[in-house]
């Protein structure tokens, strides 16, 4: 009965959890919130796994909201691509909640449903089979993350939201004119119907469908902050909390994965006159934000700061990825995606762990009082700087190693070698700089009295036992990821109507 | 029909944007209720036109497109919550920051020629002023 509803799970969790948290019983006492959240986060883990699980096993499962069919109808879309991103944002939802939960969470009001919140909007993004409802969705994780970022308050952080929040709208409004372009020319929303109605457009249209995949191209670029539209990054994530920082590793995701969608499955192979439409634009938009990524990376002046710039690399990487096209490109692409989310989101925690305990020079790369644990949080910073750089032992060198194959099986090797390595080894330099300076250059006074929460090193030691089990399953995972990647190439496949009795057939 | 319609929605987003490029948050937020406004109009469109025919399939022979209303309705929703947080904040970035620019910089004063002289007059006036007050103290 249950394993019927499985899809919309994902969503009905954390709205009613949401909801949940802010009402009298569970929102009174912050520690019934902690629990209340741990366990939801909980839940939707379990619920992911169970839907990664069930669509191994029947392949994609479509869910009409209220049985209304489609193309008008509202679509839940769980396949192998969306399976995996639910997987994932809800593994590191749980990781947040778990951090957040030592101390995060008084510093302002309401953190634990604003983490549900956010967590719907992504997770929706992920399920939703039709273009605008992937609007609607972002708006959602959009709105959550807007209250997240200035979660605690500062001049700081009204500055970055200031800058994140105007950029964004400005977003949605090119969104919606895309989306009244799409619905202008080819008279549906729903991405597989989209998709088989782009190859025999109208020919009048072409330009104005152009256009309008071009502007949705702009919008998921700012979203996953491609190259001229990353700017609000680096500020933004350099001055948000810790775990809220962690979490939004997933976001900038969230336009990737849109990008594979749309422009790899929409506007794909077999869309006609409108095929492959942002390639030629995606390849120097990539190359660009790698190569701004690592010159920014080697200015970094905090922890933060690098760690957001590093997030802008390994999205150059993915959208380098993403303009390669091929079944190996996605599969390492998918590969490298959950890797670098897990790795950011770590590396973001463990900056988290370092602030608390070193006072006032926080993550800056000066010298100032050591740390509490030096050794514990040394250990960690290595970890997760080995899995950003990515270095043998952990998962960065797989999913690093698989994209250069990927690159090689293509015959782009020129191309996309040395910008990936060339990456690597910024992040090298400046990972083992920032070490040295962060741990080892103390100035003589006692060191600070602050040790680490054990929620708190719960959570972080989860996200790193997380990185050798995807050694461990790397064959899996790249099985699994694969099969994904040949969906995407063969296309969506849920256009036609679930049951025979809808009058009208598919396509009106 | 069609041409006034594209107009509006063309002056709205030129306006819209030209107030968003501005350096203080009050332009920006104003720019970006036009850039909506815009949006809504243009979504409106995206059915095409049609006068007299009500958004109800099988009303009647001729009816408007109903699906872009519902999206304009959603979007126009969306839109108010959206402006309605960008003012709160912008309100709050005003506290935090001690001004009104979008960098949180206070940019230095540009006057127009006419503010110059009075501004100028004003100078000399105090000056004077202050003379003749010390006079009569010395006096």
């Amino acid at each position: 009965m249950i394993l019927q509803h499985l899809p919309v799970l994902p969503l009905l969790i954390p709205l009613i959890a949401g909801i949940l948290l802010l009402a009298p019983p569970l929102a009174t006492t912050l520690q019934r919130q902690r629990v209340a959240g741990l366990v939801f986060a909980l839940l939707q883990l379990l619920a992911a796994i169970g839907l990664l699980l069930q669509v191994q096993q029947q392949g994609t499962l479509v869910y009409a909201m209220g049985e209304w069919q489609p193309p008008f109808g509202i679509l839940l879309v769980a396949d192998r691509l969306a399976t995996i991103m639910l997987t994932l944002t809800s593994f590191l939802l749980l990781c947040v909640q778990l951090f957040s939960s030592a101390n995060d969470d008084q510093q302002g009001k309401f953190l634990h449903p604003l983490l549900m919140f956010q967590a719907l909007g992504i997770q929706g993004a992920f399920l939703t089979g039709d273009i605008f409802n992937l609007f609607v969705f972002f708006e959602v994780l959009l709105i959550a993350s807007y209250a997240l970022l200035i979660h605690g308050g500062g001049a700081q952080k009204t500055l970055a939201n200031m800058h994140y929040v105007t950029l964004n709208l400005a977003g949605s409004a090119l969104f919606l004119f895309a989306l009244g372009i799409m619905y202008g020319t080819f008279g549906t929303l729903n991405m597989a119907d989209m998709q088989q109605r782009a190859a025999h457009i109208n020919p009048d249209d072409v330009q104005l469908a152009k256009s309008g995949a071009m502007l949705l191209l702009v919008v998921f670029g700012l979203k996953s902050a491609m190259m001229p539209l990353h700017f609000w990054l680096p500020r933004a994530y350099a001055a948000a909390p810790a775990p809220v920082a962690a979490l939004f590793a997933i976001m900038t995701k969230v336009g990737i994965y849109s990008l594979w969608r749309v422009h790899s499955s929409i506007f794909g192979d077999d869309a006609g006159e409108l095929a492959n439409i942002a390639e030629p634009w995606l390849w120097p938009l990539a190359l660009l934000t790698l190569a701004t990524g690592i010159l920014a990376t080697l200015a970094s002046k905090t922890l933060r700061s690098l760690t957001a710039n590093l997030v802008i690399v390994s999205i150059g990487s993915l959208l380098l990825m993403v303009a390669l096209n091929t079944i190996e490109s996605t599969t390492s692409g998918l590969y490298y995606l959950v890797h670098s989310t897990l790795a950011t989101a770590l590396m973001f925690l463990v900056a988290g762990l370092i602030i608390n305990q070193r006072g006032k020079a926080e993550d800056r790369f000066v010298q100032a009082r050591s740390v509490a644990q030096p050794r514990l949080l040394g250990i960690l910073f290595f970890l997760a700087a080995l899995a950003l750089i990515g270095m043998p032992p952990i998962s960065g060198f797989i999913g690093k190693a698989l994209m250069l194959k990927a690159a090689l099986a293509s015959g782009q090797a020129s191309w996309i070698w040395p910008p990936v390595l060339i990456s690597s080894l910024a992040a090298l330099i400046m990972l083992s700089r920032s070490g040295g300076t962060l741990f080892w250059r103390a100035r003589g006074e006692s060191a600070s009295k602050v040790t680490s929460h054990p929620a708190q090193l719960a959570a972080v030691s989860l996200l790193v036992i997380a990185l050798p089990l995807m050694v461990i399953f790397a064959g899996t995972i790249t099985e699994y990821a694969q099969l994904a990647a040949q969906d995407m190439k063969a296309g969506l496949n849920f256009a036609k109507p679930l049951s025979t009795t809808v009058p009208g057939g598919d396509g009106a | 029909m069609e041409f006034t319609f594209s107009l509006g929605v063309g002056v709205l987003t030129t306006a819209g944007i030209y107030l968003m490029l501005r350096a203080q948050t009050f332009p920006v937020i104003l720019g970006l209720t036009l850039l909506s406004y815009a949006v809504n109009l243009f979504l409106f469109a995206s059915g095409r036109l049609t006068i007299n025919g009500p958004a109800i399939v099988g009303e009647s022979a001729q009816y408007a497109d109903p699906l872009p209303q519902a999206l304009v309705l959603t979007a126009i929703v969306i839109g108010f919550a959206m402006t309605a947080f960008v003012l709160i904040l912008a309100i709050r970035a005003r506290a935090d920051l001690g001004n009104d620019q979008v960098d949180g910089r206070e940019l230095p004063p540009r006057r127009t020629a006419v503010e110059e002289a009075l501004a100028e007059r004003i100078d000399k006036n105090q000056a004077n002023s202050k003379q003749t007050r010390d006079k009569r103290k010395h006096s």
